[in-house]
């Protein structure tokens, strides 16, 4: 598509740092190339913003290649945007029409506090791995690693759960506010390698256990989480999730 | 300034175990009697404090991300190298070394590049049992692929995101240790100043990113693994708050800072666009596999390409190189791509551009293969360019991607300042003049999984270091000094913005010290970064409060460094007279335009000094001494 300059009006979500409340403002965004992603037209706002002696819009970001998961706000009530399996980095302004109005908010959430403007805080993704989403293993006793062979299609169904990137639009997307997709990407990704079977139970019941204190909502089959993920988690992973869990309640004496 | 690699002595492939076997040893239960701050959690700093944690030691780690999980080694795309020979192909622990040590240009030592080869298996043996998801041949056994520099097939790869693989792989391991209490953890920290007490490195100072406040930190040993420096060149493959800071700020607490004028270029980077782009994207280097380089025969071809019959086509590098062909290494891929250029070859709208073509291998493999291998780095081109690469070949060009320069380290990892040291990407030991692809990723394990851990110990077991924490009066002093610095930046008041003039910085790098360097062209390099220093100081504007969360001020205080830091660059430069590798003089390039070494003068490694504010910094070297590979000059054809 050839590149077309355009002009926008944005809504954006304005909150100070350590107040409870915030409230939409709005800028214009004024000669916006069609080939520049969401996050530099932010770019271009802020610096139009700091000239004018108007502090910036505050806004998490690092790679900007859809990898590091730092970035994310909803878009037009769209968790990084309307485009289906795409960061708000990879998202560009050729899906914009000269003259839109574009509402911009932080990702909404019990656990998910407000740092600034469109900034959260989301370290209980941090205390749910922390309770137990990876394999214990010291550094110089592995095994040689072809020990473990592992099929093509189960290293295949573990690797499309391990390429969660920890954004948090799963949560911001879902009406309960639930983490269940991102537990669930993790469980799954290590109960389907023999090298994750051996801590697997305790592993459930641990980050279920942490992803209910932090303050996060149920699932109830919206299905809004994989619909909105950039990286296509499937929910089949939250039903392996809800069997690997019952499976450690049953069968574990580490409840 | 006096600069002892401490490598040790005897035959190559029994220097580490030997050295591992004289250090000294801190008994299991003293290790909870010493601190130590790790400052950085990629591959290096996360894997380095989640080891040190289960050795027993108190660790305090920080990072700039939210997350610990964000570093930008989760942007690595193309893999890990080891010398397993899973496929059968020759592959052996000396090949590794010598690739990587020829590939580098003959300008790393010998010891630490046998030791990173050496530890490389083992590397992959624990990611492996961390749970790193590394692709697989159908009868259950791990695959491998091939890179630049290599005709063996050594590769370990997790489809095209293998850094992110890896990255959570120890980011595992360190939660775990954050969540056994092992570590403590500090997010949203920026380090602006190591703390020197009598002598030795014992503690930083930082700016907590959420409130603003400046707090101070005291250890028994400082690591220091902030990753690379290129961002002073503004349009980079770098995350957008990778910075030289901490290690800037380690130079000026007596730290040498090794050949920074060892920039790489990456051949496969998606094409510069427009004057308000922020960063570039990498095409992993792996794609080279499967696809062929070309640009039209004649010059000013518009046609596209699909109307550029075969015979009208250049495949440069398989015509130039024909037994490596387009698994050349970086530097030679991307000095062609330039030259293609220059010679009016390019394509695309600005004629800066060469064509990346896979329709022979979708051909050949179907394109199911291909997206099995590919697949997310093709969504990725074709979410930045807007055209699917499966259908119409990719437009690259040449771009900004690593750095092999860093602060200096001994054999040991530790810098010229004591108990101060420096791993992975932020430091000069493994790399030469080149980086090898899916090499960054393999040092970067290798410091934090399986050197660090031993060398650290042998440092504290022989140290009678006192006790110090924060009220120490050179915390004190850290902290007023930067305080008064940031106060001075937010008072400012001018009329450019930070970005604005961090712009015209990388454009002054990118255009006199990029691809190719001259003599005249580093002379007016030096010039405009000290005027653009100068108007910083005077013209740049700095919105919102110092003690609060403030994206500018952060943005601030890093261009500052860079506007420093970017003169010693283009110093180093200037000062070697030979081309090595990533740096290219044009005074000194063979009748075929290849990189020419001069290994009577420049076989060395350059440290520079700090020697205070408004003087000139000291240029010292450690001597290369090569007993086990004879220098050659390097030949891919």
């Amino acid at each position: 598509m050839e590149e077309k300059f355009i002009n926008l009006t944005l809504k954006v979500w304005r909150q100070k740092r350590g107040e409870k409340k915030g409230k939409i403002e709005t800028y214009q965004a004024k000669h916006i190339s069609t080939d520049a992603s969401f996050l530099e037209m932010l770019d271009i706002v802020n610096d139009d913003l700091t000239i004018a002696g108007i502090e910036p819009i505050a806004f998490d970001h690092d790679c900007r290649e859809g990898i590091c998961g730092m970035c994310g706000q909803v878009v037009n009530g769209y968790a990084h945007g309307e485009e289906k399996g795409t960061t708000l980095c990879q998202f560009h302004m050729r899906r914009f029409k000269d003259g839109d109005t574009i509402f911009i908010e932080p990702f909404r959430a019990k656990a998910f506090k407000v740092v600034k403007d469109l900034v959260v805080d989301r370290s209980a993704f941090d205390k749910i791995i922390q309770a137990g989403g990876y394999i214990t293993a010291k550094a110089g006793g592995a095994p040689e690693a072809n020990i473990f062979p592992v099929t093509y299609e189960t290293g295949e169904l573990a690797m499309n759960a391990a390429e969660c990137i920890g954004c948090g639009a799963c949560v911001a997307a879902c009406p309960n506010a639930s983490a269940m997709l991102f537990v669930s990407a993790k469980i799954s990704h290590l109960a389907l390698l023999p090298q994750g079977r051996p801590e697997a139970a305790k592993r459930a019941l641990a980050m279920v256990r942490t992803m209910d204190a932090c303050g996060f909502g149920n699932c109830s089959n919206e299905r809004e989480c994989e619909n909105s993920c950039p990286k296509n988690i499937s929910i089949t992973n939250i039903a392996r999730l809800n069997r690997e869990f019952l499976a450690a309640g049953v069968l574990s004496t580490a409840m | 300034m006096q600069l002892n690699s401490n490598v040790p002595s005897g035959p190559l492939k029994d220097k580490w175990d030997k050295h591992k076997f004289e250090l000294k040893r801190v008994n299991p239960a003293n290790k909870r009697k010493f601190e130590v701050i790790v400052v950085g959690t990629g591959l290096a700093g996360g894997s380095a404090a989640a080891t040190l944690a289960d050795l027993g030691y108190k660790v305090k780690n920080f990072c700039i991300q939210d997350s610990p999980r964000r570093a930008h080694s989760i942007a690595a795309q193309g893999g890990i190298n080891a010398a397993k020979n899973y496929p059968g192909d020759g592959d052996s622990i000396f090949n590794l070394f010598y690739d990587t040590i020829k590939g580098g240009d003959y300008r790393a030592r010998e010891a630490n590049v046998y030791r990173l080869a050496q530890n490389a298996n083992n590397i992959i043996d624990h990611c492996v049992a961390t749970g790193v998801p590394f692709a697989r041949e159908y009868g259950g056994l791990h695959a491998n692929r091939s890179f630049g520099g290599a005709q063996v097939s050594r590769t370990f790869y997790a489809r095209g995101q293998t850094g992110q693989q890896l990255l959570l792989g120890v980011y595992g391991q360190l939660c775990r240790q954050i969540g056994l209490g092992g570590v403590e953890m500090f997010p949203r920290r920026d380090i602006l100043d190591i703390v020197i007490v009598d002598g030795c490195a014992r503690g930083v100072v930082c700016r907590n990113l959420v409130t603003g406040e400046i707090e101070s930190h005291s250890a028994h040993a400082v690591v220091l693994a902030t990753g690379g420096y290129d961002n002073v060149y503004f349009l980079t493959t770098s995350g957008m708050h990778s910075n030289v800071s901490a290690c800037w700020a380690a130079y000026k607490k007596g730290a040498a800072f090794a050949n920074p004028c060892y920039t790489q270029i990456h051949p496969t980077c998606i094409t510069v666009h427009g004057d308000y782009q922020s960063k570039l994207t990498l095409m992993s280097e792996s794609l080279r596999n499967d696809g062929r380089i070309w640009v039209p025969k004649n010059k000013g071809d518009k046609r596209s390409p699909d109307q550029i019959p075969e015979s009208e086509r250049d495949y440069y590098l398989e015509r130039k190189y024909p037994s490596f062909g387009n698994l050349v290494p970086r530097d030679v891929a991307s000095r062609n791509a330039k030259l293609a250029c220059d010679e009016g070859r390019g394509v695309g709208n600005t004629g800066l551009a060469v064509y990346l073509d896979f329709s022979e291998a979708i051909e050949r493999d179907g394109e199911d293969v291909i997206r099995a291998k590919y697949g997310n780095l093709f969504q990725m081109y074709h979410k930045i360019q807007d055209e699917d690469p499966y259908k119409v070949p990719m437009k690259i060009y040449p771009a900004i991607h690593y750095v092999m320069g860093g602060t200096w380290v001994d054999y040991n990892l530790m810098t010229s300042r004591e108990g101060l040291f420096c791993l992975g990407g932020a430091n000069f030991s493994d790399h030469g003049a080149n980086r090898l692809g899916a090499s960054a990723l393999m040092q970067g394990l290798s410091d934090g999984y399986f050197v660090l851990p031993y060398t650290i110990g042998g440092y504290l077991a022989t140290q009678s270091l006192t006790n110090v924490n924060t009220s120490h009066q050179a915390f004190k002093d850290a902290e007023k000094q930067l305080t008064e610095k940031l106060d001075k930046l937010m008072n400012i008041n001018g009329k450019r913005t930070v970005d604005d003039m961090h712009k015209e910085l990388g454009l002054i790098m990118w255009d006199y010290c990029g691809m190719a360097r001259n003599d005249a062209g580093l002379k007016t390099a030096i010039q405009k970064i000290q005027a653009l220093r100068a108007e910083f100081w005077e013209n740049v504007s700095v919105s919102g409060s110092r003690k609060d969360f403030n994206q500018t001020l952060e943005k601030g205080y890093r261009l500052a460094d860079y506007l420093e830091f970017g003169e010693l660059l283009a110093r180093d430069a200037l000062m070697r007279e030979e081309s090595c590798g990533g740096h290219f003089r044009e005074e000194s390039q063979t009748e075929e335009n290849e990189a020419k070494r001069d290994d009577e003068k420049f076989c060395h490694v350059a440290a520079w000094e700090y020697a205070g504010e408004g003087k000139d910094p000291i240029r010292n070297t450690e001597p290369l001494v090569f007993e086990n590979v004879k220098l050659t000059q390097r030949s891919y054809k």
